[in-house]
């Protein structure tokens, strides 16, 4: 507002220009300024006073602030949060929806800080063990097993251990996924080809590259730069093709022949037969290009399944499901089953207000009741839902409901599969030595930094602007200086 | 006012006395010149709460080793914070991105901006439409312009840029991450222009008529007009705007946040001091690297600044001159 003053006063002419070198106007703005900022902020500490004011007073209802991640599968718990309301009349779930990086980022920043202005936040399996470890999370594993009907043994073992620190749940399961191939039949027919049940990137990049046309993309796969977009994909492909983050000195491998063998297969599969503008790309833009029917196949979340079964029904009609693919495809090697695993997750910081109706909302949101009441939902926010769209990968009782098995016929078996065999001990070949877990990330603090930085070399390698040998050396150079920060590397 | 009613009525008192006079006038000077300032000190004050307070914390923890993803790791560790960023290459990397992004952006929108305010400056029927259509960019939120550019400008479904090389057979570019510099530098003449061209604008208008007339009775023609009269009367505001706009661009945030994410050419080719504190701070959670170089970049931006605004005054000394 000053700025335009100013601006505004220059444009007047001269006699208005000159009078910005004149004292009593510089001040008479600057006292204007002060004396708005100082009503504003004010007014701010009487808004905040009402507040605390009408919650105290009624004594009843009972407001719970919550940092969520902006997916669909979130947009559809707001959306749904009547039935919420109905069991739990005192409580008010009030959402702060941000997309990935921004949500991340706020609630590291929130949680590590101890600056507690969310009730709950919505975490993953990256940070909970490492915040747990730290003291920073709400203990779950006493109140959930006292609550019998949440059933705690109903959560899927590899996605409960990913939340487990010394045994104990730090976060309750979401959603949970791993990653799968998609592929459109009808076009694979067409060109003679068939898609194994376990397909390996050589057999993958062969069909993306015979059924790519200027029009319709041989393969959709993220390129955009983040730690969770596109170094999540590449990851798995590294790990499948024998290759590392670190060896066990913590020795960074970047250079090493398998990442680079994995880097150059990725980038040269984009730019052979990948869609075009991939360097932009993420899992929505890759949905919907799928989904509208400009990309033969995609590489992403399990969760996409249930996405494209509702919300593009033909497409889905048409769609084949893989597993992950794996091997290198430079040596022929066969390589580890390279699904990831991941789960969003809510978790209790440590020391804020209302634990307990929060922890009554992080029941609801990850119970089985819940679960069973989206799938009689046929529209959620104006949009088609069905069974299939249920938050997948969480609880067995899902894949044992008749109507789940249903409507979930075609991909449920891999969803399932995927995520039971992911192997975030120890994600790449058995004979590799790693210090670190984690399937497309490493389970280290110090890990967001440096994979955003590597994923900003990955983008630049598929968008041209660096050839991959470059892009690796600097990733190389970031990693080195990341573990000797952190005093891993001597 | 009642203070110089009194002061003009022991006047004729005085006048015998005039070295008891010279005694009381500072002190009566001086308390007018607080009683003036009186209303000032709100904003005073408040400034010095919002700004100085926060330096000083930020000085503070850029001696410590605050990372907040680490606990215990919040200890005095001397200037060690301040050898991490002036050895990280990125950081490096940043003071140049500052520099090229800040003068080409400054420099590109000045001359368009300056060519626009030449045209704005005849009258013509609309002019005034023209003129608020011209300085609407200005006045939008720079995290709103970055996103109205990433999804209609460079985007790959929306984009009008990949439409128009279409017509040239040239296939989907991917603008933000091919060019991500000249694209966040594109977003920034877009907002800049305006600003550059009101100011040129206002150095049109305060032309002496007189001098135009005389330059047309001698001979000259419209570009000699231009290049020997306007010319020269329009640069001390084109160094105003120059200066003024260098003292914002170097601060660009938003339109980074939204395009690139820092990223580009080496994978942070976009990444200026604003961006790269940013990174140290929500990326990395390092407090005290991110205070750090703050600290630096507050230091660096002191010393442009006592030049810049040595000229800036001199301009308006100048100015007022005239």
């Amino acid at each position: 507002m000053y700025k335009m003053r100013r601006s505004l006063a220059l444009s007047a002419g001269p006699r208005a220009s000159r009078k910005l070198g004149n004292a009593p106007r510089r001040r008479k703005i600057g006292f204007l300024a002060g004396a708005i900022a100082m009503v504003a902020a004010l007014g701010g500490t009487y808004a905040g006073f009402a507040q605390a004011n009408s919650v105290k007073k009624s004594g009843k209802t009972v407001t719970i602030k919550i940092a969520i991640e902006s997916n669909s599968n979130m947009l559809n718990i707001e959306n749904l949060i009547g039935e919420f309301y109905k069991l739990y009349p005192g409580i008010k779930v009030d959402f702060d929806t941000l997309n990935e990086n921004n949500e991340r980022a706020l609630v590291e920043t929130d949680v590590s800080t101890h600056a507690n202005e969310f009730n709950a936040v919505m975490i993953s399996n990256y940070e909970t063990p490492i915040w747990a470890k730290n003291g920073w999370l709400q203990n779950l594993t006493p109140a959930l097993t006292a609550d019998t009907s949440y059933d705690i043994n109903d959560l899927l073992k590899p996605i409960r251990d990913s939340l487990s620190y010394k045994g104990n749940l730090y976060s309750v399961p979401f959603y949970g996924e791993s990653s799968m191939l998609y592929y459109r039949k009808s076009i694979l027919a067409a060109a003679g080809e068939t898609m194994p049940l376990h397909p390996t990137w050589a057999q993958v990049a062969a069909i993306a590259a015979k059924v790519n046309t200027p029009s319709v993309a041989g393969i959709c796969l993220r390129g955009v730069n983040g730690w969770g977009d596109n170094l999540a994909v590449m990851d798995t492909i590294v790990n499948t093709f024998g290759g590392s983050w670190f060896n066990d000195k913590w020795q960074p491998q970047l250079t090493s022949t398998p990442d680079e063998q994995a880097w150059n297969f990725y980038v040269n599969l984009i730019k052979a037969a990948g869609e075009s503008g991939a360097s932009q790309d993420n899992f929505p833009q890759c949905e919907t290009l799928y989904g509208e029917g400009k990309a033969a196949m995609w590489y992403d979340a399990t969760v996409a399944a249930g996405l494209i079964t509702t919300t593009y029904p033909t497409v889905g009609a048409d769609t084949g499901y893989a597993y992950a693919p794996t091997g290198n495809a430079t040596t022929g090697a066969s390589g580890v089953h390279s699904g990831w695993l991941y789960t969003w997750s809510l978790s209790i910081p440590k020391g804020v207000g209302e634990q307990a109706d929060t922890l009554k909302f992080l029941e609801w949101a990850t119970s089985k009741q819940y679960l069973d009441y989206s799938g009689t939902q046929t529209k959620v926010g104006g949009q088609p839902f069905g069974w299939a769209d249920i938050n997948p990968g969480t609880r067995y009782s899902t894949y044992s409901n008749p109507n789940y098995q249903k409507a979930a016929a075609a991909f449920y078996k891999i969803t399932l599969n995927s995520i039971n065999t992911a192997t975030p001990a120890h994600s790449t070949d058995p004979n590799v030595a790693i210090p670190y877990g984690g399937v497309q990330f490493v389970d280290e603090p110090w890990f967001i930094n440096l994979g955003n930085e590597v994923s900003n070399n990955l983008e630049a390698a598929i968008a041209g602007t660096e050839t991959v040998t470059q892009a690796l050396a600097t990733s190389q150079t970031e990693a080195k200086a990341a573990v000797t920060s952190a005093g891993l590397l001597k | 006012m009642s203070d110089a009613l009194a002061t003009a009525q022991q006047l004729p008192a005085d006048r015998g006395a005039p070295a008891s006079r010279r005694q009381r006038s500072p002190s009566s000077e001086r308390r007018k010149v607080w009683v003036r300032r009186l209303p000032l000190m709100p904003a005073l004050i408040y400034m010095i709460v919002v700004t100085q307070v926060p330096f000083l914390v930020t000085l503070w923890y850029s001696f410590r080793s605050w990372n907040s993803l680490v606990p215990g790791s919040n200890k005095f560790v001397g200037f060690s914070s301040f050898s991490t960023v002036l050895s990280d290459p990125m950081f490096r990397q940043a003071a140049v991105v500052t520099v090229e992004m800040t003068a080409s952006a400054v420099i590109l929108s000045m001359l368009l901006g300056t060519s626009l305010a030449i045209l704005i400056n005849r009258k013509f029927r609309g002019r005034g439409i023209v003129r608020t259509m011209l300085i609407t960019p200005f006045l939008v939120i720079p995290v709103a312009t970055g996103l109205l550019f990433q999804t209609t400008i460079y985007g790959s479904y929306f984009g009008i840029l990949d439409w128009i090389v279409s017509w040239f057979g040239i296939g989907q570019v991917t603008w933000a991450s091919t060019y991500a510099l000249p694209s966040v530098v594109a977003v920034l003449v877009w907002e800049w222009t305006p600003f550059m061209m009101l100011i040129v604008l206002a150095g049109l208008q305060s032309e002496s008529l007189e001098a135009l007339e005389a330059a047309g009775v001698d001979g000259a023609n419209a570009f000699q007009t231009f290049v020997s009269i306007s010319f020269p009367h329009l640069r001390r505001y084109i160094e105003l705007g120059l200066l003024l706009g260098s003292i914002y661009i170097v601060q660009t945030f938003g339109e980074i946040f939204i395009l690139t994410q820092g990223g580009g050419g080496n994978g942070n080719a976009t990444t200026n001091f604003a961006y790269y504190i940013y990174k140290q701070v929500e990326n990395a959670d390092n407090y005290s690297l991110g205070a750090a170089a703050g600290v630096i970049v507050v230091i660096a931006t002191e010393i442009i600044a006592v030049f810049a605004l040595r000229l800036l005054s001199g301009l308006f000394q100048v100015a007022e001159g005239t």
